[in-house]
């Protein structure tokens, strides 16, 4: 007994220091110079400064963006939590039927064949992280007709734009393509300043 | 849907061609034998046992090896509460977070040592970076190595011949950690870090948005912690809401990685099993039946969440996929996951007892919900947690083998040793221990108004979902979450960052916790112990074989036998309401 209580204190010790000084400072080290800038959060930058990361969300309310999904929390990147609405909610009834209401007035003054059968899911739905960065394509598609009608753009050229900036299924086969909001959103800035 | 069944299948694929080559080299690990790391590692090794003043070469017979496991996870708890409690003192913590109380601190501890990670504490928002790596990330790799000693144990003395001997607890952590898990983890994370994961030890950044706004970047040494807590079947994420944060899983081939670090080693040691115990069938035989449950689980995930839920249904939103859109129940879920991604995750780590989140939980609908509800409840055993879902598995096994003794009228034998009286009793103790523990608890929860304070969603079905689903994921080991269920007064502080949750749940999950880890891990080594010491008869004709299709389907009978007769009743009531109905709440 003695003697596997002072075996497991050494063994703890040591442990603390391999596993758990050790080795993500040596991980840390070696994503700092291999990896720069993926391992501070894949920052974006615009106008010589940094405006978010690539991969967080944010929000976007003005008529010359694209805009991300609905947020259970606020689009917080430090201080997270799921929205948690059951199935069977009747409060996730309501907000959905707000969020289908508020985004056909808004769209349909750009798109009147827009209906509501056409309104993608994610466009209405609370993500899981509250800064999913990416849309769908549909939902993109139906924003593009707001976005360059109020940029002075070509449908076709923010077609263009909303390619450019979509993330393809990985290899070709895994996860859901998505359109990055923020570099979407970057592009038409450098595209056509917004006054 | 194609396209979706497509990924699982290449998932399916995947991870069928790892089973051999990992579970061949893990057996020789277990094994003592040479492998391609042995040059770098040996030394390390040796230095290791000097270090823990240890005999490696000594062995132990179950008891002493019992001994050593609960001396040394002991310790580990302790040291894990200390450092949780004292966080105010260490460095790395550029945020200035505080020290955790005592409740919530000792529901962590007891969460991340017996290989849960069940998380009331806040992450990015109560936990310093020195805690998240020198508390947190430690019992990642540590409870997982224990795990797997245990099964490493159990398959010995299935093998052994009228031995006690079963092996050396120091050796087999130390070896399981140089050989398995530090050498993945490390390459695993690097990977990660390739694809967007962070991996830095900055403070937070405030930032102003392209539009205008104001948005806080959390930071952190997060790679570091995310590889091990998918190679070890832990699942605690770093930040609040787990794998479905873009800086833990930035994107489809993360997501797709993740899944394997989870389920490779559980898988691969079917075949280590078979290759020690000498015969590969059996290893098969059980790689199969945990198939089987594995991938009836996938099936039901998908199909349901891709029909959409009540709520959105009732609220007049088309659920169904066209071109451009996933379709289906994206509440909750991220786009560059979609349907399938998450409901493969879901499956996954809800057969294993990890318990990580790609997703949120609570938001499933009802039927494809429910799919977590019934593999905790047969007990994570396809593929299960890292060691733990072997070992539960092997119980189920002899259990199985003694049904189909007494259907034959035949003392029951298991590779030609008899399974006697004793080795029933403590396989019954060890296969009812967690569901037991399980009903005990989710039913002190639900009736007591301390607890109750802790429920979300109200008094409906998704309510009683969320303290059912905080018992059986706390008992096996799990972690995940019906999230609303927080440890706190409702409405919750948002990233659990108040001083106080209740005390009452974080007691009463931590005791589940230590017991239905440590109780079932007991019974396990006794078992061992008892079948290490039995000698070999050679097998006759009227021998039961264990590694053909008939024992297969029998040994999924009685998984889903006992979880059945155990379950049916309370998931009814939850989810299963949920998903039989249209009506709101």
């Amino acid at each position: 007994m003695r003697r596997d209580l002072l075996t497991s204190l050494l063994a703890v010790v040591v442990l603390t220091a391999a596993l758990g000084l050790a080795y993500p400072l040596a991980i840390t080290a070696v994503a700092q110079v291999v990896f720069p800038g993926a391992a501070d959060g894949s920052k974006v930058s615009f106008d010589g400064r940094v405006v978010g990361s690539e991969l967080i969300g944010q929000e976007f309310v003005g008529r010359a963006y694209f805009h991300p999904r609905p947020s259970a929390t606020g689009y917080s990147a430090d201080v997270t939590f799921f929205g948690n609405a059951g199935p069977n909610s009747a409060e996730l009834r309501d907000s959905i039927e707000e969020d289908i209401a508020a985004y056909l007035e808004l769209e349909r003054r750009y798109d009147p064949s827009l209906t509501r059968a056409r309104v993608p899911v994610d466009a209405v739905t609370e993500s899981a992280s509250g800064v999913d960065p990416h849309i769908s394509e549909a939902n993109a598609r139906i924003q593009a007709h707001r976005v360059a009608a109020v940029r002075g753009l070509s449908l076709a050229r923010v077609e263009e734009l909303i390619a450019d900036h979509t993330d393809s299924r990985s290899l070709g086969v895994l996860g859901e393509p998505g359109v990055n909001v923020l570099r979407l959103n970057v592009a038409l800035e450098e595209e056509v300043p917004r006054r | 849907m194609t396209q979706g069944w497509l990924q699982i299948a290449v998932f399916l694929a995947v991870l069928l061609a790892l089973v051999k080559p990992v579970g061949l080299y893990m057996a020789r690990v277990f094994s003592d034998q040479r492998v391609f790391l042995t040059p770098v590692v040996a030394p390390v090794e040796r230095l290791a046992y000097r270090a823990l003043r240890v005999r490696p070469e000594q062995g132990q017979d179950w008891k002493a090896y019992a001994r050593s496991l609960v001396v040394f996870s002991l310790v580990s708890w302790l040291a894990l509460y200390l450092i949780l409690r004292t966080q105010g003192a260490h460095p790395l913590n550029p945020q200035g977070f505080g020290s955790g109380p005592w409740d919530l601190s000792f529901n962590t501890a007891s969460s991340f040592v017996t290989n849960t990670n069940w998380q009331y504490y806040g992450g990015e928002t109560t936990l310093s970076y020195f805690s998240q790596m020198a508390g947190l990330t430690v019992q990642n790799f540590v409870s997982a190595a224990v795990g797997i000693a245990v099964v490493v144990v159990l398959i010995r003395g299935i093998a052994a011949r009228s031995a006690s001997e079963l092996g050396n607890f120091w050796r087999d952590l130390v070896r399981t950690l140089l050989y398995v898990l530090v050498p993945a983890a490390a390459l695993a994370a690097l990977f990660l870090v390739s694809q967007g994961v962070i991996q830095n030890l900055d403070h937070s950044q405030a930032i102003q948005t392209l539009g205008g706004g104001q948005q806080v970047l959390a930071q952190g040494p997060v790679a570091s912690q995310e590889a091990i807590k998918e190679l070890g079947t832990n699942g605690g994420g770093f930040f609040n809401v787990n794998s479905a944060y873009p800086f833990e899983n930035p994107s489809g081939l993360t997501n797709f990685v993740e899944m394997l670090l989870i389920l490779v080693i559980p898988a691969a040691l079917t075949y280590t099993y078979g290759r020690m115990v000498g015969s590969q069938r059996q290893g098969w035989a059980i790689f199969a039946a945990m198939s089987v449950l594995f991938v009836a689980g996938v099936a039901v995930v998908y199909l349901a969440e891709q029909h959409g839920s009540p709520a959105q249904h009732a609220a007049g939103l088309h659920t169904a996929a066209f071109d451009g859109s996933t379709g289906g129940n994206m509440v909750g879920k991220e786009q560059r996951f979609g349907i399938a991604s998450t409901s493969l995750w879901t499956a996954v780590t809800t057969v294993t007892s990890c318990g990580a989140v790609n997703a949120a939980f609570e938001s499933l609908t009802g039927i494809g919900g429910a799919v977590p509800f019934v593999n905790l409840g047969l007990g994570e055993v396809a593929f299960g947690g890292v060691g733990a879902g072997l070992y539960s598995m092997l119980l189920y096994v002899l259990l199985a083998v003694f049904i189909g003794g007494l259907m034959v009228g035949r003392t029951p034998e298991f590779l030609g040793k008899k399974i006697g009286a004793r080795e029933i009793k403590l396989v019954s103790l060890g296969v009812l221990f967690t569901p037991l523990t399980v009903l005990l608890s989710a039913g002190i929860a639900a009736a007591a108004p301390a607890a109750k304070q802790s429920i979300y969603a109200g008094v409906n079905p998704s309510g009683l979902s969320e303290t059912l689903y905080a018992y059986l994921s706390q008992a096996n080991n799990n972690g995940s979450a019906w999230a609303g269920y927080t440890g706190f007064v409702q409405p919750n502080p948002p990233g659990n960052a108040s001083a106080h949750g209740l005390t009452f749940t974080d007691l009463l999950g931590g005791v589940v916790l230590v017991g239905a880890r440590f109780a079932p891990i007991l019974f396990v080594l006794a078992v061992a112990g008892a079948l290490a010491g039995k000698k070999v008869s050679p097998a006759g004709l009227g021998t039961m074989r264990t590694d053909n299709p008939t024992f297969v389907l029998l040994l999924i009978g009685v998984v889903i036998l006992v979880g059945a007769l155990t379950f049916f009743p309370a998931i009814l009531l939850g989810p299963v309401s949920n998903g039989l109905s249209a009506r709101l709440f």
